[in-house]
């Protein structure tokens, strides 16, 4: 990140707007080989007569300002990024480079099978790998992200059911939940029943159990949970529900914590979506594109979105004919770039390298958790998975809050964790280093939060206005939604400022 | 903390004061306080009726939504335009210029049933 | 394994530190039963064997020209694009939760929503959403919304199959119902229309250039819509042709929908590509999806931020305006850049090109007699050939000479068959087209 510090009252670049000059161009066409019409015989009614607002700019200044933004950002290439729930981990550049291979990056998904089979074999493959992992039946890769994932599997829960004539209406949810699970849970038309987490930090089954009755289509459950701890009772939890005639959902925003540890299917869920940009490390792209496949046990198969690839590696093929489908859910096979990549990642790693991930991740939260426990509050005492949750109950006593100690760890070169969320912890700081981060780093990361707990402590204060050596200050977020200015608009300049 | 004697209250920290025959509602100084910068308000319209402790609209800061639970059931004859151009007035004069509607009714029995100030400054201790 | 540091040194530290004696005290929270399950996958390979393996998976390497389009276009991204979306400081930063250290995907997100709102001719457009076809979903979520009581949905039969198919599976759960305005000539029946509309109708969805590549006079039928003060939502997966035509706002679109793919986004086999979703202001706060938003900071410098979140599902859960939670970041970022490399005057000469050579080919096919389908129709880039009961032979012949001739109509809707759809796009040279002329006059022989 290098520090630009401001001209003209403003933190970054210069809008794109202001910059080129008319007639300058950054394009070539390709010359026309024919000779062209003299006009396109379209009617003037519906043509456009103004340009769009769009600079007149060179590629060498379309270059400079893009690499300037950039160095505004931090990154996982720049820093830790402890952000807790997103498992911001190393991305390959192998996976990039496969992604931009022949037909992986310029297949036309209309175009003939026949030129696409790598395509096809690339998603019956990574299908496969994923329904080993998670130990179920069958997979979609259609879902573009995990929420889209959740729309689909809770879809599929509502054609099972009504295949049954057994219309539902409630989703119980854990109120340590992820917001797209009652968001979601509405979108598809359900009410939502909150279920109080237990004083360990997991579901109790007997919650549950009291919780569950014939009007309850499924509990929407994530593990580990978004506190970062092993829902110990899931199997109970899972028994309950299928009893009272209900499905499991299982959110898989965590999964990177499971693997080589333990196997979804062996809980006894029925369907669970996989974030393909947090487990398999398709990069996050500055908050996307993500991918969210859906693995599901036989009975929920007929239901997934159409098609689904199906024969062998050597002769794929999509199956358009599913009478019980859900329907679909984007256009074309989702966000067939990510599973490229994701497919690149788990034939890197292989299954030896796999088996290393979870108990790598999970070895480095506790390592953090045990160096930093005195000086935070562990939110909970049950022990951590992939990720600890800890709050600022000991920094309030000195006027500290939560988003002062993250503000301050930018000074001191890192990305902040995951800030007052989950709900259910106020003040919480989730921690979640992922298990790319070498020892050292974990170990600058442990001496800069206990720096900041020092300042704190001392009531220096420099956490007051934090972050200082950052690209930016605190904004005012307040004054920016009440007069929200969402584009940019050329200035008027008056006579005085000519 | 400021909590008005000649006011009345509920539980879901909304305040009503007794004004020409009318009824004017808005938030309690501890309710903008939890709430933090207020960026809007949405509203009901002129006509409107809303009926005792169901949510009549929702008052948000930059991080948080927050439903607005109606203290007694009426008829909305005014709202408080002002908040759409200035709706940090609810922060800064919560029992003035950041009241939220007017409310006409023929069931005053419903205002005497409200809390008295020092029951909810018992509420909210 | 090159992407895992800890050594068994490190293990042991580590564990030492946390104060156990083995990684199984770590999990002892996971019953014991739930541990144990096989774990069987691919074996490792590396990455120059890898790489060997996925280029001779190839089999289209040698297709020699494309004339499929079909709701998903190509044109060509130049290579900087993908220089400058590859920075680390990009490709690998998150969602820009932590404002002072995430300028520079704030900035771009900003430009983005200039960019398509200018586009598009509305007010505002949000940081993107999944694809075109989930957006136009979201869109008719959104006029449900705002319609209040009323629940029903009209659908031009002009729709990519597609998008409907979307809007169909989103709508399922939903208390609504979604009809159909069918085409006549190839555009939106107006009489239909006209009768189909009234006060229980949120929306009407009209794409253009519709799906079977011709343009709508939106503007009339903006018109014939607001009347009824049903909502007009428009879409366009052809994003240079919003340059070319009349914009979606100045036809009086409430909601603006489309898919950005096609500028800075190659097809990657149907994903990932940039929604866009742009609206009247008055709607801002029914929006779904991500807002950056100018703010000043505590040094009174004016920069950005993710703003009015408490629409979005991490704030209001069950009541949000969606469920969704990502945006395609990076490929707005690449739309983005490729938008300013073309400029204020690219975009159109661009999709003017890609017209001139489809007209070059529409008329090198008539002169063999391969006629054009809704021949009066307006149309910029992409018509259907008449092919009778030819088209499967045609796409065979395709394939064996390496080309994708069209999309065969048929595969959408048995009405549509015997028809070839064909997409010209700028590389289309003229020798690609004379040879598309010549294997189609084979196959009518």
């Amino acid at each position: 990140m290098t520090l630009w510090r401001s001209l003209k009252g403003r933190v970054g670049e210069a809008p794109l707007f202001e910059k080129g000059a008319p007639g300058r161009k950054g394009y070539v066409l390709p010359e026309l080989d024919f000779e062209p019409m003299a006009d396109l015989g379209l009617p003037d009614e519906i043509l456009r007569k103004d340009d769009p607002m769009l600079p007149e700019v060179t590629e060498f200044e379309v270059v400079r300002h893009f690499t300037r933004l950039s160095q505004l950002n931090a990154a996982i290439d720049t820093m830790m990024y402890p952000l807790g729930s997103c498992t911001m981990k190393y991305n390959p550049r192998s996976c990039e480079k496969a992604a931009r291979i022949g037909s992986f990056a310029y297949g036309h998904p209309l175009e003939p099978e026949e030129f696409h089979q790598a395509n096809l074999r690339v998603m019956l493959e990574l299908g496969n790998y994923l329904t080993k992992i998670t130990g179920l039946d069958a997979v979609t890769l259609q879902p573009a992200a995990g929420a889209h994932g959740e729309l689909c599997g809770l879809m599929m829960i509502r054609a099972a059911l009504t295949a049954r004539g057994d219309a539902r209406k409630v989703v119980l949810v854990p109120d340590s939940a992820h917001g797209t699970n009652p968001a979601t849970s509405a979108l598809n038309g359900y009410q939502v029943k909150s279920i109080v987490s237990g004083p360990d930090g997991y579901v109790k089954a007997e919650s549950v159990r009291e919780a569950m009755n014939e009007d309850v289509a499924c509990i929407m459950i994530t593990n580990p949970n978004t506190l970062g701890i092993f829902e110990t009772e899931i199997r109970e939890i899972c028994d309950i529900v299928h009893e009272g005639g209900g499905f499991v959902y299982m959110d898989g925003a965590n999964l990177n914590a499971l693997l080589g540890v333990a196997q979804p299917a062996g809980f006894g869920i029925d369907v669970m979506h996989i974030n393909l940009h947090k487990t398999f490390s398709t990069p996050h792209g500055g908050g996307g594109p993500g991918a969210g496949p859906v693995a599901c046990v036989a009975e929920l198969e007929p239901f997934l979105p159409s098609p689904v690839v199906v024969g062998t590696p050597q002769e794929p093929r999509l199956d358009y004919d599913r009478p019980h489908s859900i329907g679909k859910l984007r256009s074309f096979h989702g966000n067939f770039g990510m599973v490229i990549r994701a497919h690149c990642f788990i034939s890197e790693h292989g299954v030896e390298g796999l088996m290393r991930i979870g108990r790598d991740a999970i070895l480095s939260a506790n390592y953090l958790r045990a160096r930093l426990k005195e000086f935070y509050k562990v939110a909970y005492e049950t022990p951590s998975m992939h990720e600890v949750v800890f709050n600022d109950e000991k920094q309030k006593a000195n006027g500290a809050s939560t988003l002062d100690i993250a503000k301050r760890l930018i000074d001191f070169g890192f990305h902040p964790p995951t800030v007052y969320f989950p709900l259910v912890v106020p003040g919480a700081l989730m921690v979640e280093p992922t298990e790319t981060e070498p020892l050292e780093e974990l170990n600058r990361f442990v001496v800069a939060m206990r720096a900041v707990d020092q300042e704190i402590q001392d009531s220096r204060e420099d956490f007051k206005d934090a972050p200082r050596t950052a690209p930016a200050r605190r904004f005012d977020e307040a004054t920016a939604a009440r007069k929200p200015r969402l584009r940019y608009y050329p200035k008027v300049t008056s006579a005085a400022e000519q | 903390m400021s909590v008005p004697d000649t006011l009345k209250y509920t539980k879901d920290h909304e305040w009503v004061r007794e004004e020409a025959g009318l009824y004017v509602v808005g938030i309690t100084h501890h309710a903008q306080e939890q709430l933090g910068d207020v960026v809007f308000a949405e509203l009901p319209e002129v006509g409107d009726t809303i009926t005792a402790d169901e949510s009549f609209g929702t008052v948000e800061s930059v991080k948080a939504v927050s439903d607005l639970f109606a203290p007694m059931t009426g008829e909305v004859v005014e709202v408080n335009g002002a908040l759409e151009d200035a709706p940090e007035t609810v922060n800064s004069e919560p029992y003035e210029g950041g009241w939220m509607i007017k409310l006409k009714t023929d069931d005053t029995a419903q205002f005497d049933d409200l809390m008295s100030a020092s029951d909810y400054s018992a509420h909210i201790a | 394994m090159r992407y895992l540091p800890h050594t068994p040194e490190d293990v042991q530290y580590m564990l030492d530190a946390i104060g156990v004696e083995s990684f199984d005290e770590v999990i002892a929270g996971i019953p014991e039963a739930l541990r144990k399950f096989p774990l069987d996958g691919p074996e490792r390979i590396g990455e120059p064997d890898l790489m060997r393996h996925y280029a001779s998976m190839q089999t289209g390497g040698d297709v020699k020209s494309s004339f499929v389009g079909a709701g998903l276009y190509r044109h060509f991204v130049p290579s900087v694009v993908d220089t400058l979306i590859q920075r680390g400081e990009f490709l690998t930063a998150y969602t820009p939760y932590q404002p002072e250290v995430a300028q520079g995907t704030l900035q771009a997100v900003f430009e983005f929503q200039t960019i398509v709102a200018e586009l598009f001719g509305m007010d505002i457009a949000n940081a993107s959403l999944y694809d075109g076809a989930s957006g136009t979903a979201e869109a008719a979520l959104m006029a449900l919304r705002l319609g209040k009581k009323r629940n029903r949905l009209l659908l031009s039969e002009g729709l990519h199959p597609e998008y409907r198919q979307v809007v169909e599976t989103y709508l399922g759960s939903v208390d609504s119902t979604v009809e159909t305005i069918s085409l006549k000539d190839g555009r939106v029946d107006q009489g239909q229309l006209a009768d189909a509309l009234g006060e229980d109708v949120a929306g009407v969805i009209v794409q253009s250039p519709n799906c079977l590549g011709i343009v709508e006079d939106l503007a009339e039928l903006g018109a014939a819509i607001h009347k009824s003060s049903a909502k007009f939502i428009t879409v366009c997966n052809s994003p240079a042709a919003l340059a070319l035509l009349k914009s979606h706002g100045e036809c009086g679109a409430d909601i603006a929908v489309g898919e950005g793919t096609g500028i800075g986004v190659p097809p990657q086999f149907g994903g990932p590509g940039v929604g866009l979703f742009a609206v009247k202001k008055e709607y801002l706060r029914q929006m779904p999806g991500r807002l950056c938003g100018q703010a000043v900071d505590a040094d009174g410098n004016e920069g950005y931020v993710l703003t009015l979140s408490t629409r979005e599902q991490h704030i209001r859960r069950e009541k949000a305006t969606s469920n969704i939670c990502t945006n395609q970041g990076l490929m707005a970022l690449a739309f983005t850049v490729h938008a300013a490399l073309l400029g204020k005057t690219g975009i159109k000469e661009l999709a003017t090109q890609c017209a001139q050579r489809a007209r070059y080919l529409e008329q090198a096919l008539a002169s063999k007699g391969i006629m054009r389908r809704h021949s009066g129709a307006p149309y910029v880039n992409e018509f259907i050939v008449e092919l009778g009961d030819k088209v499967e032979d045609a796409v065979r012949l395709g394939v064996q000479r390496k080309i994708a001739v069209g999309f065969d109509l048929g595969r959408w809707n048995p009405n549509w068959q015997g028809g070839l759809m064909i997409c010209v796009n700028e590389l289309q040279s003229k020798g690609a087209m004379d040879e598309l002329v010549s294997l189609l006059e084979e196959v009518v022989s």
